[in-house]
């Protein structure tokens, strides 16, 4: 039997969230507007009219390079992709070839983190640059109609090195991706709304010699690549593009088995029937005719701006996620769930600030504070949707020991037992469960005004 | 009395109230209906109430090539693929003249898509030479330069990729002037070769040429390869007495009709009385510019036209004419995957080389003198006989189009046939003043040989 390892790289499109548009001052992203009312002659492409680039978006795309790890490069420019489609208004597209903005980077990360699979992973970023996006078709019946509201939205293109093998660390990879964008702030990443959309290339090998190899672990340096590689276009979801590769490499290994090489081609995803389907063979492949975007001049990138914009970068999640573990000693998994999201995260630390500040005031335990309120945001015990005020007031409530009246306790704790003699006899011929019967009763005797652990312990210690 | 009244002459009546704004206006309308039948200078009249806005212009008419896109006014860059177009914004330049009160009586002939140096592909019919109908006035910008040239307005704005303005000025006996590369906004211009293209000023006068010049130039926001150097008061420059050294190359005197060739030996003559210096320079030939234009120009006429797809401007692909479609076919051709680092890339490099010859030069010197054109105007139908021919006519003008060096063609004679020579003078980067400050002293020194005049006096009221 022959092994087989999967080779598969991922192209990755985020749609910025800038006020205006790539090279154009329409506003972007809007999402429920009426066809074509954001438009003008840049991004309709009306002959004569001219692309100036939006600073925003380059600065931006220059901050996604460095969260990657990439090398930002000083001298950049622009060059027009050329092909022929109904939502590309000027028959190319405005991207960039040769010298993108950034290059070389890796996304390294604890995979699994706080489970029993625990384990490092890094794959390599080949490139990140920066390009506009086009319209929307929408196919009705006979017609196609095109909405233009789209086109010219800055459009970052993030590419990886052929560095996966499984599905599982697609999936892992592009979450902490998405984690790291939504970090910098500058898209909403969002799938539904298509600011995030996927294509892996995927193809598989055959191991000559697996004894010597992990196939978890890819010689990711030194081995040829498959002769072919099938691209599936735009998915929206991880579980998709998860399930994408899987479908394919199941696909790919049938025809190897059979002697056959699959056919180089770009394939979609049908979501209601779990399959891809071919959409253009290698044959019908573009060649784009790239060249220098001459309307733009190329850009000269000082070593301090780009350390300007570097200071701009906030805490990612993985340096969060340690600093949450070693200084706030919170349990690994529950600094991985607070980190996944920028605003959980951030709230957390609000709110614990805010507590620390307090502290002198309230009577608790400090090394077991951060870990308490991790878990009121968790479990969901108190909402984060509240006013950070709000939300500390009742964390304070539900972290101060009660007060318990003592005396008070006393006879409710006699009154509870005589009147319930059936638990009594329960709790003394063994149902150590029957006495939280009595503690509930005796904290509604008391209108909660009473420390649970120190109602246990009286009740214990009367009915011994 | 209004005929062969220069803007500058114009502005001067209208503000001393001899005349009126519409009077000058309706003046140009009669001429224009009594001789654009013969000449196919105009293609589309402004029939559009003339809103001006500012007043230097005071309502003077001007003509303006249709590839500049003017809101409502049809445009259609002579292309029946914008057969109907009717652009829903404004360019810049006809914005500026606009601002400054200028008229846009109507929307001149051109080489289809400004690919030509004849007016002949123009799906409109050619422009005719008024000097001789059955020669062309030159291209691409031929309808403005004929306007001009009879008076069918006082002045005009036309562009060049290489040569289309120093051309058609050339073989119709005006003054034309190639701004710097950036100089003039190319917002709203339908876009030939991006990398080349620059719109620039026609007239009968250097004056004029300069008072246009200093409306339509400057940094324009929409434009990223629009200059931010501050432009100059050119008119004032202009008439500063200063001189200069002027450059001679042979290689810009290689293969010249012989008439042209002494028109410019005279040239150079009056130059040296005027206390001019001249000085022999060494540029790499302009035979190396003719190749790098060609493969460059193709290029970006290939993406540049990858727009009219035929979902949008009502037109079919179809409708795109012989020599469009050539362009097309050998920009993909260069541009294909294998071929772009022996194409396009080489010819960047010779580009980036034959920029730094001219940089060089002008350490010595303020100019370069030539012509824009080795022979006169030419029959109509010559063109077509030869592919390239245009390539190979406008060999003086490619290389200073690849630098994107700022330029000017004005008359300084009539040959035998009694057809106007035209004399240029290329300058270093944003130089326009110097350029003009030169062509001003010549002009006042010779009156351009009354070519002008004489043009003008053929289109009798």
């Amino acid at each position: 039997m022959k092994t087989y390892q999967p080779v598969i790289g991922l192209e990755i499109h985020v749609e910025l969230k800038t006020q205006t548009g790539m090279f154009c001052q329409c506003k972007v992203n809007q999402f429920d507007a009426k066809p074509n009312t954001h438009v003008c002659p840049v991004c309709l492409g009306l002959p004569g009219a001219l692309p100036v680039p939006n600073k925003q978006a380059i600065e931006w795309t220059i901050k996604i390079g460095q969260a990657l790890n990439c090398a930002i490069n000083k001298h950049t420019k622009f060059d027009r992709k050329h092909y022929s489609y109904p939502d590309l208004p000027k028959g190319y597209q405005i991207s960039q070839y040769d010298e993108p903005v950034a290059v070389g980077g890796h996304v390294s990360f604890e995979a699994n983190y706080g489970t029993y699979k625990n384990e490092k992973r890094s794959f390599r970023i080949h490139r990140v640059h920066l390009e506009e996006d086009t319209g929307k078709l929408t196919h009705s019946g006979e017609d196609t109609l095109i909405d233009f509201n789209r086109s010219g939205t800055p459009l970052v293109e993030i590419v990886t090195e052929p560095d996966f093998t499984t599905s599982d660390d697609v999936k892992m990879f592009l979450e902490e991706l998405h984690t790291i964008i939504r970090y910098l702030d500058v898209s909403d990443a969002d799938m539904e709304k298509g600011t995030m959309r996927m294509e892996p290339n995927i193809s598989v090998r055959e191991i000559l010699n697996p004894k010597s190899q992990n196939p978890n672990k890819p010689q990711i340096t030194n081995f040829k690549l498959p002769s072919y590689k099938v691209e599936v276009k735009n998915i929206n979801s991880f579980n998709f593009v998860k399930k994408a590769i899987d479908y394919e490499v199941k696909r790919h290994i049938e025809q190897l088995e059979q002697g056959k090489t699959p056919l180089q081609e770009t394939r979609g995803w049908d979501s209601y029937k779990n399959i891809t389907y071919s959409q253009r063979s290698k044959e019908e492949a573009h060649d784009y005719r790239y060249f220098p975007e001459p309307d733009i001049p190329p850009f000269e990138f000082s070593a301090e701006y780009i350390e300007s914009i570097r200071k701009t970068l906030p805490e990612l999640p993985q340096p969060k996620m340690f600093r949450f573990i070693n200084k706030l000693k919170l349990k690994p998994i529950d600094a991985f769930t607070l980190t996944r999201g920028k605003e959980m995260s951030e709230y957390y630390e609000k709110a614990m600030s805010k507590i620390n500040s307090l502290k002198s005031d309230i009577n608790v335990k400090s090394e077991k504070l951060g870990q308490e309120i991790a878990n009121f945001i968790i479990n969901k015990k108190i909402s984060i949707k509240l006013p950070i005020e709000d939300f500390v007031k009742r964390a304070v409530e539900m972290i101060q020991p009660i007060e318990t009246d003592i005396k008070l306790l006393d006879e409710i704790v006699q009154k509870v037992i005589s009147a319930n003699q059936k638990s009594v006899s329960d709790y003394k011929s063994g149902k150590q469960n029957a006495i939280m019967f009595l503690v509930g009763q005796v904290m509604r005797e008391m209108r909660g005004k009473a420390d649970a652990n120190t109602v246990i312990s009286k009740l214990k210690e009367m009915l011994k | 009395m209004l005929l062969g009244k220069t803007i500058t002459q114009l502005r001067s009546l209208i503000e001393k109230k001899e005349i009126t704004s519409k009077e000058v206006k309706e003046y140009f309308l009669k001429r224009i209906k009594k001789f654009n039948p013969a000449l196919n200078a105009f293609l589309t009249l402004n029939d559009v109430e003339d809103k001006s806005i500012g007043d230097r212009m005071l309502g003077i008419p001007l003509a303006v090539k249709d590839n500049f896109c003017t809101k409502n006014l049809r445009t259609t860059a002579s292309s029946k693929v914008l057969d109907n177009f009717i652009p829903p914004y404004e360019s810049t330049v006809t914005q500026k003249l606009k601002n400054a009160g200028a008229y846009i009586i109507g929307k001149t002939n051109m080489d289809a898509w400004a690919h030509g140096s004849s007016t002949e592909t123009s799906d409109y019919g050619p422009t005719k030479n008024p000097w001789d109908i059955t020669r062309s006035p030159g291209g691409s910008s031929g309808g403005t330069a004929a306007a001009v040239s009879a008076y069918l307005a006082p002045g005009g704005i036309g562009s060049e990729t290489a040569g289309s303005i120093r051309q058609p000025a050339s073989w119709s006996g005006i003054v034309g002037l190639k701004p710097t590369y950036g100089r003039v906004s190319r917002f709203g211009v339908i876009a030939m070769g991006s990398s080349l293209d620059c719109p620039g000023p026609l007239t009968l006068t250097i004056e004029d040429a300069a008072y246009l010049l200093s409306l339509i130039a400057g940094k324009d926001i929409q434009d990223a390869t629009s200059s931010p150097l501050p432009i100059e008061d050119y008119v004032t420059q202009m008439k500063k007495k200063k001189t200069y050294t002027i450059g001679i190359s042979d290689d810009y005197f290689e293969g010249l009709d012989t008439d042209v060739a002494k028109a410019l030996q005279n040239s150079i003559d009056i130059f040296k009385k005027l206390g001019f210096k001249t000085k022999k320079v060494k540029l790499l030939s302009p035979n190396y510019a003719i190749s790098v234009y060609t493969i460059i120009q193709r290029a970006e006429v290939m993406s540049n036209l990858a727009r009219y797809d035929g979902i949008r401007y009502g037109n079919e692909r179809t409708m795109f004419g012989t020599e469009a479609k050539r362009r097309v076919m050998l920009g993909t051709y260069t541009l294909s995957y294998g071929y772009y680092d022996a194409f396009y890339k080489k010819a960047q490099k010779v580009r980036t080389l034959i920029i730094e010859d001219f940089k060089r030069v002008f350490k010595d010197v303020d100019f370069i003198i030539g012509t824009p054109t080795p022979i006169t105007a030419l029959k109509l139908g010559e063109f077509s006989k030869y592919p390239f021919f245009g390539e190979l006519m406008d060999k003086f003008n490619e290389p200073g189009a690849m630098a994107g060096i700022p330029a000017i063609s004005v008359p300084v004679g009539l040959d035998r046939n009694n057809l106007p020579i035209g004399m240029q003078l290329m300058a270093n980067y944003f130089h326009e003043s110097d350029i003009l400050n030169a062509s001003y002293q010549f002009e006042k020194e010779t009156n351009f040989f009354d070519v002008i005049k004489k043009g003008v006096a053929r289109y009798r009221d």
